[in-house]
């Protein structure tokens, strides 16, 4: 995904459209399925959203329905949860950014450090393995894990004399459990991106410095760890740009009735106000949902802008 | 480093024992998990209730594993998510190829403009309602086309599948197959396709994970439980706890059942991919790679 920018294009002679089409009209032959999906399935919601500013009834549909400006943007921002919702997703994903990113650097270093190759492999192969386990599975293990009744983590506190504790009822555990679940399913996997810029780095580098007299660490620290430094600092603004993108799964499934004071974050909100109340509102869900992609729209394109003009590296 | 006559300082020796520890340490961090689950997937019912496995199954038995595959749920559900992954990763791969090869192509007019509008819908979408409106209006709900045509193409996938059709299909190739009397449909099964396998594995893979993992989808469109993919199923039963379809014979087995299940529900659910990924995962050097980082 990251593309660098491009050096000066070739100055194409300039073909008359027809004759491009002749020649290529085959290719939109193929484009047409695509495009057609597109369209209806990318674009078709767009289209949806202007009931964010209307007040939806069913029965009169998208278009019948009577405008209401701004009103259900309104009624969001002075709702009892708003607050809320916008600071628990915070939290959480502040927590997570800051948290997860170290740990795939120095994986990776680690593996790529090791004399033992088969050794080295094979604890790559095998700490991939958890990004393959699905968020209800993932959700389940760490409930089963954490509960008071038989879950190991009590287990262990009872063998060492502590008293169980109900984790998944403390509502400051939330972020905790989200974040360091997090860190265990995709640390392995976040390595893939490190070591393919680690395998980049120049031999020579290693061969001058160890003439020179240095040790393994120093060659970690002053080589392999500064040539990742780019992909590092790339990949922390890139995840900077989805900070108010906390997906819906995994917070839903965590979520219990005792821990919603800091479980409530924007997509579930949006979901309960869309689809599980007893008076649902579609049209404050999708204004909610418009402001919360508007909003990721501007971090994106702002930390892409940034991302270009520190490094020449960008998503666009 | 391939530097086996240099000799390696006393210093180095030390930094390579404590990198090799951290490694282990690191492992067994990621692993213990996995392995107390299937450990306690082979104890018996009584063990996992009272908490007496740490490492290694206690009083070995299959009861877990009879007892998942005698849950008709679980059964719909498996074959449920069988037939989604195999039809929406196929639907998947095609609609991806037809939309990455054309756009790869770069003597193709209007190629900028049609990418932009693929790229954008990566970072501005209608959100969960509008898009749940436009499926009640397609009559989508409760139909297995839910299950696969909205997310027929992942823009990153896609992303991914042109920039390696830039890097490693030349336009010469079609030229001279052109003059062979080849059409841009047997070009493309002929000559893409085959020089195109390691990417086609990769993509396989992400879009077969994504397929079998699937839970939101299914969620929030299906309503006919003989409709439902396998995730459904593990909700109701690892997360909200119900057992109701069980035929426990005592009530003091019950609980005991019940926690048994789970672990032998897991194992049996997370299995497939485990099995899968190691013969993809060849291919994510020359694949993955060399889609995602555009030199």
């Amino acid at each position: 995904m990251i593309n660098k920018t491009k050096t000066l294009p070739l100055k194409r002679v300039k073909e008359p459209f027809k004759k491009n089409f002749k020649r290529n009209y085959q290719l939109y032959i193929l484009l047409l399925l695509p495009v057609a999906w597109l369209l209806l399935f990318k674009y078709g919601p767009m289209y949806g959203l202007l009931i964010a500013f209307k007040d939806y009834e069913i029965s009169k549909g998208i278009l019948g329905s009577d405008w209401v400006g701004f009103a259900n943007f309104d009624k969001f921002f002075h709702n009892y949860m708003f607050g809320k919702v916008i600071r628990n997703t915070l939290t959480v994903s502040f927590y997570q950014l800051i948290a997860s990113f170290p740990f795939p650097i120095i994986l990776a270093l680690a593996l790529n450090s090791t004399r033992k190759k088969k050794f080295g492999k094979t604890v790559q192969t095998l700490t991939y393995m958890p990004y393959f386990i699905s968020v209800v599975v993932l959700c389940s293990i760490v409930i089963q894990f954490l509960s008071p009744r038989m879950g190991i983590i009590n287990e262990m506190i009872r063998f060492f004399g502590g008293t169980p504790k109900d984790f998944m009822a403390d509502p400051n555990m939330f972020p905790h459990i989200y974040v360091w679940s997090g860190i265990w399913q995709s640390c392995g996997w976040g390595t893939i991106v490190y070591l393919a810029a680690l395998s980049g780095v120049d031999e020579s580098l290693h061969e001058a410095a160890m003439i020179d007299g240095a040790t393994r660490f120093q060659r970690v620290r002053y080589i392999d760890f500064r040539c990742i430094l780019p992909t590092a600092s790339i990949m922390l603004i890139l995840n900077a740009g989805q900070i108010m993108n906390i997906g819906f799964e995994k917070a839903f499934l965590l979520q219990n009735q005792l821990n919603k004071d800091t479980s409530e974050i924007i997509s579930t909100f949006t979901y309960n106000v869309g689809f599980a109340t007893a008076v649902t509102d579609f049209s404050m869900a999708t204004a909610i949902g418009l402001f919360n992609s508007v909003i990721n729209l501007i971090l994106i394109l702002t930390v892409n802008k940034i991302s270009k003009k520190l490094s020449d590296t960008s998503l666009f | 480093m391939k530097a086996k006559k240099i000799n390696v300082s006393s210093r180095d020796k030390i930094f390579y024992f404590i990198n090799d520890l951290f490694l282990l340490i690191a492992l067994i961090v990621v692993l213990y998990p996995i392995i107390y689950i299937i450990s306690s997937s082979f104890s018996s019912p009584n063990a996992v209730s009272t908490g007496k496995v740490v490492l290694f199954p206690v009083d070995f038995s299959l009861e877990g594993y009879k007892a998942v595959f005698q849950h008709d749920g679980i059964l719909t559900g498996y074959a449920n998510t069988i037939f989604y992954t195999l039809a929406g990763t196929s639907v998947n791969l095609i609609m991806t190829v037809l939309a990455a090869y054309p756009l790869s192509r770069k003597d193709l007019k209007g190629r900028k403009v049609i990418t932009f509008l693929f790229t954008f819908t990566m970072i501005f979408s209608g959100g969960l309602i509008p898009s749940y409106l436009l499926n009640s209006n397609l009559s989508l709900i409760n139909t297995r086309w839910v299950m696969f045509l909205p997310t027929a193409i992942n823009i990153f996938n896609f992303t991914i599948a042109k920039n390696f059709f830039e890097n490693n299909v030349p336009e010469e190739l079609y030229e001279a197959s052109q003059l062979d009397g080849c059409n841009y449909f047997r070009f493309i099964t002929g000559v893409v396709l085959p020089l195109s396998k390691s990417i086609l594995a990769v993509l396989a893979l992400y879009y077969a994970v994504v397929h079998w993992n699937s839970y939101f989808e299914a969620f929030l469109y299906l309503t006919d439980e003989s409709k439902f993919p396998l995730q459904i199923f593990l909700r109701e039963i690892l997360i909200l706890n119900s057992t109701e379809n069980m035929d426990p014979s005592a009530l003091a087995a019950r609980q005991g059942l019940a926690d048994l299940l789970k672990y032998s529900l897991i194992v049996v659910s997370s299995v497939p991919l485990m099995v899968v990924y190691p013969f993809v995962a060849k291919h994510f050097n020359k694949g993955a790679l060399t889609g995602a980082v555009k030199g």
